[in-house]
């Protein structure tokens, strides 16, 4: 994975040194609120509910064994014992002093790790996508431009004061798993004919308040141009884009209101100005940035596929983590692990210390030293010999992260909401409990089939939930918290955005709902291979809104 | 009914303005304004308080008398007087002379 320079090393540490004196300064009285609050913030440091929040970013959701350790040590010494794993593969804890806050980030700094860019109206964390390096379905390890992209955007003078934050995502596959489509940027790796590498470009995606699928503007962009195509995308942005209302602030909301055949003739011009400019990236720089993402030197385990089998025989658990969380590596005798972090009735996206812990163990024993954090809020193992599943497995089974969901109607993502959160309007973690513990059957689950359920607390849309097949949105109505569904959102290669089917729902209601609106699925599918989404697209909101609604409307 | 709550600027701990004239880490004892003067008083002290750099994020907000005791009317803010609901251990909630509003 990328190392730090000698540059990257004495940036990071100016910016620690930095905040110090900015917090000594605020804490002395010396700097008010409104002085210090764009300084914090622009190192990552929110106020919420309960106290300060530090979010921290990983780059494109990978981390090696050392820095998922520091991340243990950070929540155990400053923190209340564990960290949140988010949708845009950062994590958060949740109780950090601000006087403690300095040290966090020299901590942070020596393992080549920081919270810069994690807030504010710049370009965020790039992600990408979790299986990157490992899919076998991948055309090139997206990372490394996702680094390079990185590297431009850190402390971006033309780029640092933007309408409004600016995300983008990368992935290598046709099969989407980065949501590249609901992204400012999103950036699809393919090759053209000739095998040369280039990008599909797609613009304007996003959720909160106005969710809209993204456009593709390119279809094929040489990897020499990314960084003058975003470059030429970001200054029509930062030109155009609103700056008189923050809700009408995104890019998506400037594509939409300049009409994708304008906006893409905008950056088709600047690109023109800017393609044969330094920007240019040459062949050579590529390269050296990915020899910081080459793969491990897999090695021929053919003596994995016995050893699964045998396992297999003997437990009936590890056969169905097996089926659930282990997914197709390049490599035959390999495979990329889920660490599903949606146990029955536990936080969507919480760790432990002593977890985080073992999880960097278990990498560094038997996962070449990477971990990644998914959008979907889990970890992953992206290089695990067959062979070695097993030991993995009674590792997970040893701190209770076994659990076989990934994809399932339990493996639900949740934004902090209302237990946390000073945005939000409701409760997001105790509606994904309850939900997860009337699902907890894994038969039912199965049954099910792959099910995305998303949740927000509030309209910024954290959770997902506009793409989530079954979405839940909180609301404050009266005082009380009610919650919205909508159906049929999806965000991979085929990104829809949900239907909102009806009247929200009370917290008491919610999850007779959600149960009403599988028990239709199961009944009017096709078979058991068409899946929830795929029998929303075929039947539409109808069936699902008479099974919800239709005693009221003929009480009504 | 309201009650001035903040958070205390070093830790971030939610505090009340207190009876006693003091930033208090619990609600029970905050002190209630009754009336528009004393609402203004409050928030005078608030204003005093964030310039003074003790507290952030200063707000006057509605509560009820509950059995006699004080509780927030908004759910956030009910929330932020006793920790996270999933996490009972953790915020106001996990002190050993926290008692529940029943
Ligand atoms: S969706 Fe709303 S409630 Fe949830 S984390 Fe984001 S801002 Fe907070």
């Amino acid at each position: 994975m990328y190392r730090y320079d000698e540059f990257d090393h004495s940036f990071v540490q100016a910016r620690v040194a930095e905040l110090r004196d900015q917090v000594e300064r605020r804490m002395a009285g010396e700097i008010t609120e409104d002085q210090f609050k764009p300084l914090r913030l622009m190192n990552g440091v929110y106020l919420q509910l309960h106290a300060y929040m530090l979010r921290v970013a990983i780059p494109y959701g990978t981390l090696s064994s050392r820095q998922l350790r520091m991340l243990a040590h950070i929540a155990r010494t400053y923190d209340k014992g564990y960290g949140h794993f988010t949708t845009r593969q950062n994590i958060q804890y949740n109780w950090p002093a601000l006087a403690d806050i300095p040290a966090i980030l020299d901590d942070l700094a020596s393992v080549e790790m920081h919270a810069i860019q994690t807030s504010g109206n710049c370009i965020r964390n790039v992600t990408a996508d979790h299986f990157a390096g490992a899919a076998a379905d991948e055309v090139a390890d997206p990372r490394p431009y996702a680094e390079i992209l990185r590297q431009w955007s850190s402390v971006h003078p033309e780029f640092s004061y933007l309408p409004r934050k600016f995300k983008i995502a990368v992935t290598g596959s046709t099969r989407d798993r980065a949501a590249i489509q609901v992204h400012d940027i999103g950036l699809h790796l393919k090759k053209d004919a000739a095998g040369a590498l280039g990008f599909a470009v797609y613009v304007g995606g996003g959720q909160g308040r106005t969710p809209m699928i993204a456009k593709k503007i390119r279809d094929f962009l040489p990897e020499a141009d990314l960084l003058a195509y975003c470059t030429a995308i970001l200054r029509v942005y930062n030109l155009n884009g609103r700056r008189d209302n923050k809700y009408k602030a995104r890019i998506k909301i400037l594509v939409h209101e300049t009409g994708a055949e304008e906006l893409t003739r905008q950056v088709e011009s600047e690109f023109a100005h800017l393609r044969d400019t330094e920007l240019k990236l040459p062949a050579a720089d590529i390269r050296a940035i990915q020899a910081y993402f080459a793969p491990p030197a897999l090695i021929a385990r053919p003596e994995g596929d016995e050893i699964v089998r045998l396992a297999r025989l003997d437990s009936k658990g590890f056969a169905e983590w097996v089926d659930q969380n282990v997914t197709t590596h390049r490599h035959p005798d390999h495979a990329a692990v889920t660490i599903s972090l949606k146990g029955i009735g536990e936080v969507p996206g919480d760790a432990t210390d002593s977890q985080m812990e073992a999880i960097a163990d278990l990498a560094e024993r038997y996962g070449f030293d990477e971990i990644r954090v998914s959008h979907e809020q889990n970890l992953i193992l992206p290089h695990v010999a067959r062979a070695d599943l097993k030991a993995v497995y009674d590792g997970l089974v040893a701190i209770g992260l076994a659990t076989a969901n990934s994809n399932l109607i339990t493996d639900i993502i949740a934004c902090p909401g209302l237990d946390y959160c000073a945005l939000a309007n409701a409760r997001s973690i105790p509606v994904a409990q309850d939900i997860a513990r009337r699902f907890a059957s894994l038969e039912r689950q199965r049954e099910i089939g792959e099910l995305k359920l998303k949740i927000s607390g509030c309209i910024n849309a954290c959770g997902h939930h506009h793409v989530g097949h079954i979405g839940i949105l909180g609301v404050e109505k009266k005082g009380a918290e009610l919650y919205q569904i909508t159906l049929g959102g999806s965000g991979d290669e085929n990104t829809s955005i949900g239907e909102i089917v009806g009247r929200g729902f009370p917290p008491e209601e919610l999850t007779d709902a959600i149960e009403m609106i599988v028990d239709t699925y199961l009944a009017l599918r096709l078979d058991a291979s068409e899946r929830f989404i795929d029998a929303y697209r075929r039947l539409g909101a109808a069936p699902f809104k008479e099974a919800l609604y239709a005693r009221e409307a003929k009480a009504a | 009914m309201k009650v001035l709550t903040a958070n205390r600027l070093i830790d971030g701990e939610v505090v009340w303005y207190g009876a006693a004239e003091a930033w208090i880490e619990t609600i029970d004892t905050a002190r209630l304004a009754r009336d528009k003067a004393s609402e203004e008083a409050l928030q005078n002290v608030g204003k005093a308080a964030l310039a003074a750099n003790l507290v952030v994020d200063v707000e006057l907000i509605d509560v009820e008398l509950v059995g006699g005791r004080i509780v927030p009317t908004r759910l956030r803010e009910r929330i932020r007087a006793a920790g996270p609901t999933n996490h009972l251990h953790h915020g106001k909630q996990a002190r050993p002379d926290f008692v529940p509003v029943a």
